[in-house]
């Protein structure tokens, strides 16, 4: 007894103030927030009576809520293509071999060192909307440039702007991935290549068979990465647009709820975003135990 | 097994120990001293730093024993502000006096039981002659007056390139008698050559530019009552404001939906519009970009709504548990001083609450605002908070964001009954 004590005694001690303190301000602020999110607290006023889930319901019958999930549904499609892509791309031709290749890495990965605010503070010049005479930021370069019909209102179009404002987040995450995607090239060890090309494979044949498999966990967790910041998109939004209807994401929704002393609404949302966000990460932290439980 | 417990215990101890060390607040309430007042204000840098500055200089020179302590939040509109002071009221732990736009925007502190009446206050200091009878009623909820009016803005006001008008044949000083009259207007000066003649911003520089269409097509009456449930919002009066105000869309720059206000003014001194609706913070834009006042700029009301004047204010309250009650008063007193409004009006641009002063102290602008501000019936702002309560000026701003978009009147028309419906239960 005394002996089992000494063994897991001075671990848990060591990390029980981590575990009060998660307790406390994850755990039970999500809590207390789920709670919020079941009441009736509409104003600064206390909170009169449980009403269920009366606040989710109406959430999602709301015109409003649902523009902000389309925006959002674009802004994901977007961004998950869009870095995906150009990640893979480059860490690809990386791996194919450059000259100068740390200047590339460094080139592709150098966005990511700047805050979405400071980053969005730029995009919002030049994704300005305005054509002709007033243009400025992309649409001026296009038109200095005699490429006239390429100028569009970027993020003012009601159906497809949510695209644009992903432009800047692809900037932002593109080299990111590419990280992830340049270190699963390099974890393929060379013997396996060389004995594929041993046995006649060709190059495509190389890469459909033995090099994209091993590829597929970096992909899935740059996936959930890509993933899990894209629905909690805020930042960029209130640095480019601001709070305004256009552009409206559940997460930039939740701040207006806010501060209009809609607590319930805003927990409500809160609540939402959570559990979007677990649908993602949940499956994909299973995945991972059980991949290292076979592992073992 | 004694030990391990207590051990576990112990610990527990300590995280909540931590706990409490990151959650508790250090407030600057905390700081002790019956002689001091906090003021909250989101004033914290620009025309209205400069205001709150010539504020405080006054109030040191007639309560020079209290000291004044700024708990200015930076940010947007307020926005910021207005959720760190939630928190504070919510933890019970209210500054002095916070600064709040006068009017509906007040219903949500006022119904949470948040602020204290001055009514008797407001008859104590002489108040209720001197600010004028109009204002009053705007200001009383429920036979109670909650706060003291610090400045006046008018936000019906179009200003007015003169240099474009003439160039299209348009004579500037003469505004058109209506909205209708205006539309031709607006078509002559882009048939001269102006492509957005009629400047405009984002989403609450659209509500402001819609409320002052409601405000010509409805007049003053039909206005006031949209707030109070005596107007309907699927009247006939209504759609033909949106239609107005759909047409007016038609004139504006196309980038609008991502400029500030202040790049939309821009727009009118760079001379590439003739037309911008903005309240009368636009004039410090004007006199900084060496302008002179009926000379290469002018200004009249909205057409149609001449003879009235739309008004919002900035106000100071006296929260439940303020911890200093009674220096807060003396900052009301201050805030409501003819040498307050003097001096602080002058600095942020704005115009004095009170009637007793004299508009030869003003610049030429503020004169004119004076005088129609004497004069003119009063009415209540809904795109800066005085006419509608924030969750309902909020809904109204989603829809009217939404229009700027899709250009759908009924759809905003039903989104506007809707959300009066919301608002008025």
């Amino acid at each position: 007894m005394r002996k089992g004590v000494r063994n897991w005694g001075p671990p848990l001690l060591l990390v029980s103030p981590t575990i009060v303190i998660l307790g406390i301000f994850v755990y039970g602020l999500i809590g207390a927030n789920v709670s919020v999110s079941l009441s009736d607290r509409h104003s600064l006023s206390p909170a009169e009576s449980f009403v269920g889930l009366d606040n989710y319901f109406s959430l999602f019958a709301e015109e409003r809520f649902q523009h902000s999930l389309y925006n959002l549904g674009i802004f994901t499609l977007f961004f998950l293509v869009g870095t995906m892509l150009f990640g893979f791309l480059w860490a690809w031709m990386l791996d194919k071999g450059v000259s100068a290749e740390g200047v590339f890495r460094s080139v592709y990965l150098f966005p990511m060192a700047i805050s979405f605010i400071a980053s969005g503070v730029v995009w919002r010049w030049l994704l300005n909307s305005a054509e002709g005479d007033r243009a400025s930021g992309l649409n001026r370069i296009f038109e200095s440039l005699g490429l006239g019909f390429l100028q569009n209102p970027w993020w003012n179009d009601p159906t497809w702007g949510m695209a644009a404002i992903a432009l800047p987040a692809i900037w932002q995450l593109a080299g990111y991935v590419m990280a992830l995607f340049l270190s699963g090239f390099r974890g393929i060890p060379d013997e396996l290549r060389e004995a594929a090309r041993m046995d006649g494979a060709s190059e495509w044949k190389l890469y459909r068979h033995v090099v994209f498999p091993q590829l597929s966990p970096v992909a899935l967790s740059a996936l959930v990465i890509i993933g899990h910041m894209s629905l909690k998109v805020f930042d960029l939004i209130m640095a480019i647009t601001k709070s305004i209807y256009q552009t409206e994401v559940p997460a930039t929704y939740m701040w207006v709820a806010l501060t209009s002393n809609d607590y319930a609404k805003a927990a409500t949302i809160a609540t939402v975003l959570l559990l979007f966000v677990a649908v993602l990460i949940i499956p994909y932290l299973i995945h991972t135990s059980r991949s290292e439980k076979a592992q073992r | 097994m004694r030990k391990p417990v207590s051990l576990i215990a112990g610990a527990a101890i300590l995280g909540l120990a931590l706990a409490g060390c990151s959650g508790g607040g250090d407030t600057p309430s905390d700081s002790g001293g019956a002689n001091e007042v906090e003021v909250f204000t989101w004033w914290s840098s620009g025309s209205e730093k400069v205001g709150l500055d010539a504020l405080v200089k006054v109030f040191n020179e007639q309560y020079p024993d209290i000291e004044f302590i700024n708990a200015s939040v930076a940010g947007g509109a307020g926005s910021n502000a207005k959720a760190a002071l939630a928190s504070r009221l919510e933890a019970g732990d209210p500054p002095d006096t916070f600064q709040a736009h006068a009017g509906a925007e007040l219903t949500d502190y006022i119904e949470a039981g948040q602020l204290q009446d001055l009514s008797s206050f407001f008859d104590d200091e002489g108040f209720t002659e001197v600010f004028p009878e109009s204002l009053i009623q705007l200001l009383t909820v429920d036979d109670a007056i909650y706060s003291v009016p610090s400045n006046i803005h008018r936000a019906n006001v179009v200003w007015v390139n003169t240099g474009i008008l003439e160039n299209a044949g348009i004579d500037p000083k003469k505004a058109p008698a209506d909205i209708d009259a205006w539309i031709s207007d607006l078509e002559k000066v882009k048939a001269s050559g102006v492509e957005g003649p009629l400047a405009l911003g984002t989403e609450w520089t659209q509500m402001q530019l819609f409320e002052t269409v409601l405000l010509a097509d409805l007049g003053a009456d039909g206005y006031t009552g949209l707030w109070t449930g005596d107007t309907s919002w699927d009247s006939d009066g209504v759609t033909t404001a949106i239609d107005h105000y759909s047409t007016l869309l038609d004139f504006v720059n196309s980038d609008y939906t991502g400029l500030d206000w202040d790049a939309a003014t821009q727009i009118l001194i760079d001379g590439q519009a003739a037309y911008n609706v903005m309240g009368d913070w636009a004039e410090a834009a004007f006199a900084q970009a060496g302008l002179t006042y009926d000379n290469e700029y002018t200004t009249w009301p909205v057409p149609g709504t001449e003879g009235i004047f739309d008004f919002l204010a900035d106000s100071f309250t006296l929260p439940v548990g303020a911890p200093h009650e009674e220096p807060a008063k003396d900052w009301l007193r201050t805030v409501g001083s003819a040498d307050g409004q003097q001096a602080f009006n002058l600095a942020k641009g704005s115009i004095p609450a009170r009637t007793d002063i004299d508009a030869a102290d003003y610049p030429p602008y503020q004169q004119t605002a004076i005088k129609a501000y004497a004069d003119d019936v009063i009415v209540s702002s809904l795109a800066h908070g005085a006419a509608a309560s924030i969750a309902w000026s909020g809904d109204i701003s989603s829809a009217v964001g939404r229009f700027g978009s899709d250009k759908d009147v009924a759809a905003l028309q039903s989104a506007l009954v809707d959300a009066a419906q919301k608002a008025l239960g």
